[in-house]
């Protein structure tokens, strides 16, 4: 039977000579490498195994010696990147864990399984830690919704996530959603879990102990998203639609199951270690797992549930079946573990054993077929340093002078412009759709800058954002890189919060062009500097690369996800506007910095010229001197200037609060540069009136620029400059503009 | 008094209930699992939200047949207050302890926001603390909220003052026959909600207009068995 | 036996998904669409061979589960 079965697959001479491994995305020369790690040429079992193994989406081929740059410890990391998600202390033997992922390929594919077996991925992952998952986040960044396939995707994509966490209770807490053409055919899905644990509680994904038993949980496995990881590792092309691995489905509830019994089972102390099957399922859990515990794993295939009939060697090891988690115990303890998931109603079946040669052995039908060393498999892949070019466009775009673009001088019709446009734009269509409150946490709920969960039983609470701008990026990548992880400490700062540590999404197109790696080098420089000067180190994440579509690769878009620690639930702030007669400050001087601005992109469609510059050391200032003003209770409200500049950072607190402003801006730059530009570390504070004088006192001797620029009150937001009406509306007919854009859109 | 929470496979609000429970009246409670057998321990029994087992079929529509239904229903006709939230109340109308259907909502979306709730009927045991006609800010969090019954139900739920809350005017999330939000049984002792009052318990996560419900609760089952008892 | 069951949404009561996809058709240029009713289809085997006894059984099962006739119908076909 095994021999019938195998005979349907090419013969290692059949692979070597027609060199069907090419197929599979193994160049001449790895090949030559496997076959020099296994003594022979490889069985079709084998050149799959170590086919996904040694892919970009598993061995970081391409992007390890760049993601060396990354700072990746600090006083508060427990565990760093390398296991399912990183961990940070919050005192107390507490710990929050975290971690993003892309779905990206998928996600362009099929929008709602895509995006919800996205979501399913990175739940597994925090709660393979031990971690109970307390909140979900989401990037997005989609094309133009003119265009009716993105707002097909768009739709789709947010209903999967919607579908998925939902259901599982796990409430979705914040995230962001960005428009630009750039995206159009390559969508990108990025989803963050953040879980708490006891430190005590924390596991790890390792083989332990030689002759223990591996056990299977979670639904059986099926043809599902075989060379999924491969899939992710090459660009989406019209013969992709045809090459395309059965869509994975999602199961959140068959999820909630699975983490619940888990959890339960950690919480006995029993489990030695404990992985999820993510991409390249079976595979990869197990080859990672034996190579972390220095161990070897056999696997007894004819073990595994199975939901088709007929499964091969081959399929099993790839599929990617979702929900599905590889765990070992001593053997002493089998009829506690299999007490806990019957309970659950999962399936739970001892599939393999931990051995102390160091190899993958797989086991089908009576006979042995495969026989792989761990170690190459796992940490041997070859690691290439890819050519490295200045792209031609950057020079360029660079030369452009943005100020020489003629004054705007209908402001209010700008200001107008700039909240309709989907990426300003509320973002209710999309938040109404996930339950942001199960779990009775959240204490900021999405749309302001950060989202805040509590952490039961104690006063502290999480904050957390994820943001990239991709324009900024891509007209700097360097400056870029540095801009996002600033603007996520700005928007954990500004809900009063201490930044913690960042996980990081690296979207990015094909890394084969030298100009695309240049991108990926720089970004990475600028995230690395921020990251150190900013005491937040990057405790895991993920690289999507080749994320191209016909007119090229992607915006580069390496997304920050950051976790902040609020100490006391008193500092907790949002960026709404609160009383009659508070004072509105602006912290930070303004530059006429206009390129890569959502003003450029919303009035001419452009993206071009410098992006704002970034001075660390100054952004560091700033944060501390907010941070403490907050912990201290002298600020009412706080909002980071962002997309739009001034203009949108007042609109969107008085829209938040319900309420208007008065605001008079003295400044040596033209009117639209003032209200518009989007010049960095600058924050939209107000407080009362009597702790305002403090405030600003407080914030002066701490070395950084701020001043008054008004009051907080009545029905309309004005904003004058040098004494020149500039911008004057009504709050409710700006909250409507900004409200009803996607909507409008949608419909 | 001592409540049970019921917990079925895709139950996510059973936390929250439970939590709610201890923070707004301190008094005991326990998560039941859906394979039990015997309540009578329990005064007062919580179907919470989530989605049970996957609501795959219909919402509700399996976790009717779990063994812990039968010990509800004795419940329910035994008079002790049997309150069903979200994913609970479709269960309660799937084991036809209360009138009606819950439809998947009228645009389709999932719907997740603070809705303003009239409190229409104060003489049930768990809305006796509010005022008749009193606004309250109650959030919902459900894709399958859209209430119906047919005209003859209607008519009964109104001759019999079954509706309990509405959706405010013009603001009804799901497109529910007569913005109706919540119902009860003919008793009152079984009531129904789409809306969370374990999710408006506290200011900081946005308001707690949720606590007087169990606050009336606790207030009836103290009339009823004298104000002696020691909570 | 194989069994296959519809269950649709009754005539009287609102389909809000039904009503979706006739807009979407109409709004297409299928103005001949009228009527739209989403419904679930539902297969399974049935072990036994008697046919009265099998209808009576797919009967019970819809009105107990498949269905929920507040506001659902169905019907069913019996092959074998």
């Amino acid at each position: 039977m095994a021999q019938q079965l195998t005979a349907k697959e090419p013969t290692p001479e059949q692979i070597a000579e027609q060199q069907i491994y090419k197929q599979m995305g193994v160049t001449d020369k790895e090949f030559d490498l496997i076959c020099g790690h296994l003594g022979r040429k490889p069985n079709y079992t084998e050149i799959g195994v170590f086919s996904v193994m040694w892919s970009e989406h598993c061995s970081y081929k391409n992007s390890k010696p760049v993601l060396r740059r990354f700072p990746v410890t600090g006083p508060r990391v427990l565990m760093g990147p390398g296991e399912g998600a990183g961990i940070v202390d919050i005192g107390d033997n507490q710990a929050v864990v975290f971690k993003i992922e892309s779905h990206n390929h998928p996600s362009a594919i099929e929008p709602y399984q895509g995006a919800a077996t996205g979501v399913g991925g990175i739940i597994r992952d925090i709660f393979s830690m031990g971690a109970r998952p307390v909140a979900l986040l989401n990037s997005l960044r989609f094309g133009r919704l003119e265009n009716e396939r993105v707002r097909y995707l768009f739709e789709h994509v947010v209903s999967g996530i919607a579908g998925y966490g939902n259901c599982i209770g796990i409430p979705t807490v914040a995230g962001e959603v960005m428009f630009d053409e750039s995206y159009e055919g390559n969508p990108l899905v990025n989803a963050m879990c953040v879980g708490l644990i006891d430190h005590d509680k924390i596991q790890r994904g390792v083989a332990k102990g030689v002759g223990n038993p591996v056990f299977y949980v979670g639904p059986a496995t099926g043809r599902d998203g075989i060379h999924g990881a491969t899939f992710a590792s090459e660009e989406l092309t019209e013969e992709s639609e045809a090459k395309r691995p059965a869509v994975q489905v999602g199961d959140p509830f068959m999820e909630k199951l699975v983490m619940e019994a888990c959890l339960e089972l950690i919480d006995t102390g029993i489990v030695l270690g404990i992985q999820d099957m993510g991409a390249a399922g079976l595979t990869c859990s197990s080859a990672e797992m034996a190579a972390k515990a220095g161990n070897g794993l056999e696997l007894y295939l004819d073990e595994v549930p199975q939901r088709e009939e007929g499964m091969t060697p081959y399929e099993m090891m790839l599929s990617e079946s979702q929900e599905r988690m590889l765990f070992v115990i001593e053997p002493q303890h089998e009829a506690q573990a299999r007490e806990i998931f019957e309970r659950w109603g999962i399936l739970c079946a001892k599939v393999g054993k931990v051995t102390d040669d160091g190899r993958l052995r797989l086991f089908h039908k009576g006979e042995q077929v495969a026989d792989m060393p761990v170690k190459p498999l796992v940490d041997e892949c070859p690691i290439y340093n890819k050519p490295s070019q200045e792209p031609a466009y950057y020079a360029a775009n660079a030369q452009i002078d943005t100020s020489a673009y003629g004054e705007v001088t209908d402001l209010t019709g700008a200001l107008e412009k700039v909240l309709a446009s989907p990426t300003v734009a509320s973002k209710e269509w999309v938040y109404s759709q996930y339950d942001y409150m199960v779990r009775t946490s959240t204490a900021v709920r999405p749309g302001s800058d950060a989202a805040v969960v509590t952490v039961p039983g104690t006063r502290k609470a999480l904050a957390m954002t994820t943001d990239c701008n991709g324009r900024y990026v891509y007209l700097d990548p360097e400056v870029g890189g540095r801009i996002a992880v600033a603007e996520a400490a700005r928007n954990i700062v500004c809900s009063g919060a201490e930044p913690l540590a960042i996980t990081d999404n690296l979207n990015f197109g094909n890394p084969e062009k030298p100009e695309v790696f240049w991108q990926i080098e720089k970004a990475v420089d600028g995230m690395a500097e921020a990251c150190r000067v900013l005491d937040t180190p990057v405790i895991g994440g993920n690289v999507s690369l080749y994320n191209e579509n016909a007119k090229g690769a992607i915006y580069p878009t390496p997304v920050v996800g950051m976790v902040g620690l609020i100490h006391d639930i008193d500092h907790i702030t949002t960026q709404a506007f609160k009383t009659e007669g508070d004072v509105v400050i602006l912290v930070g001087e303004t530059k006429a910095e206009l390129g890569g601005s959502e003003l450029q992109y919303a009035l001419y469609g452009r993206t071009e010229g410098r992006p704002p510059e970034l001075e660390l050391a100054l952004e560091k200032k700033v944060l501390g001197a907010v941070l403490s003003a907050i912990q201290g209770g002298l600020v009412a409200s706080a909002h980071d200037l962002s997309e739009g500049g001034l203009a949108a950072a007042a609109a969107e607190s008085c829209i938040s609060g319900g309420i208007g402003a008065a605001l008079e801006l003295s400044t040596d730059l033209r009117a639209d540069h003032a209200l518009f530009s989007e010049t960095q570390s600058r924050i939209l504070l107000s407080a009362k009136p009597d702790k305002a004088e403090a405030l600003l006192e407080q914030l002066g001797a701490a070395g950084v620029a701020c001043a008054r620029i008004g009051t907080v009150g009545g029905s309309s937001l004005t904003i004058n400059v040098n004494g020149q009406a500039g911008i004057a509306a009504p709050v409710t007919q700006l909250e409507k503009v900004w409200k009803d854009a996607i909507p409008c859109l949608m419909n | 008094m001592k409540f049970a929470v019921i917990v079925f496979p895709g139950s996510n609000c059973d936390i929250d209930c439970y939590k709610a429970v201890e923070q707004t009246i301190g008094q005991p409670v326990d998560y039941v699992w859906q394979t039990a057998t015997d309540l009578s321990a329990y005064d007062a029994i919580i179907v919470p939200g989530g989605f049970s087992y996957g609501d795959y079929l219909r919402s509700g529509a399996i976790a009717q047949f779990a063994p812990v239904m039968a010990e509800v229903v004795k419940a329910a006709e035994a008079g002790k207050y049997v309150l069903g939230i979200c994913n609970g109340f479709q269960i309660l109308t799937e084991a036809r302890l209360l009138p009606g259907a819950l439809r998947r909502n009228k645009n389709l979306k999932f719907r997740c926001h603070s809705a303003l709730l009239e409190v229409v009927n104060n003489e049930t045991p768990f809305t006796n603390e509010y005022s008749k006609g009193e606004i309250i800010d109650v959030p919902i969090a459900h894709g399958e909220g859209n209430y119906y019954c047919d005209e003859t139900t209607l008519a009964q739920l109104k001759a019999n003052n079954q509706i309990v809350f509405r959706y405010v005017a013009g603001a009804n999330p799901n497109g529910s026959v007569e913005d109706i939000a919540g119902i009860c049984n003919e008793k009152g002792n079984v009531v129904g909600m789409m809306p969370h009052p374990e999710r408006a318990v506290d200011k900081l996560l946005g308001s707690e207009d949720g606590k007087r419900m169990f606050a009336s609760i606790l207030n009836v089952w103290r009339e009823q068995h004298g104000a002696a008892v020691n909570s | 036996m194989k069994a296959t069951v519809y269950v649709t949404i009754k005539q009287n009561v609102l389909d809000p998904q039904g009503a979706a996809v006739e807009g979407a058709l109409h709004s297409m240029g299928f103005q001949e669409v009228g009527k739209v009713r989403i419904g679930k289809y539902l297969e399974f085997e049935l072990d036994t061979t008697d046919r009265l006894e099998a209808e009576q059984r797919v009967t019970l099962m819809c009105e107990k589960l498949l269905a929920n006739t507040v506001i659902e119908d169905y019907r069913f076909e019996l092959e074998g």
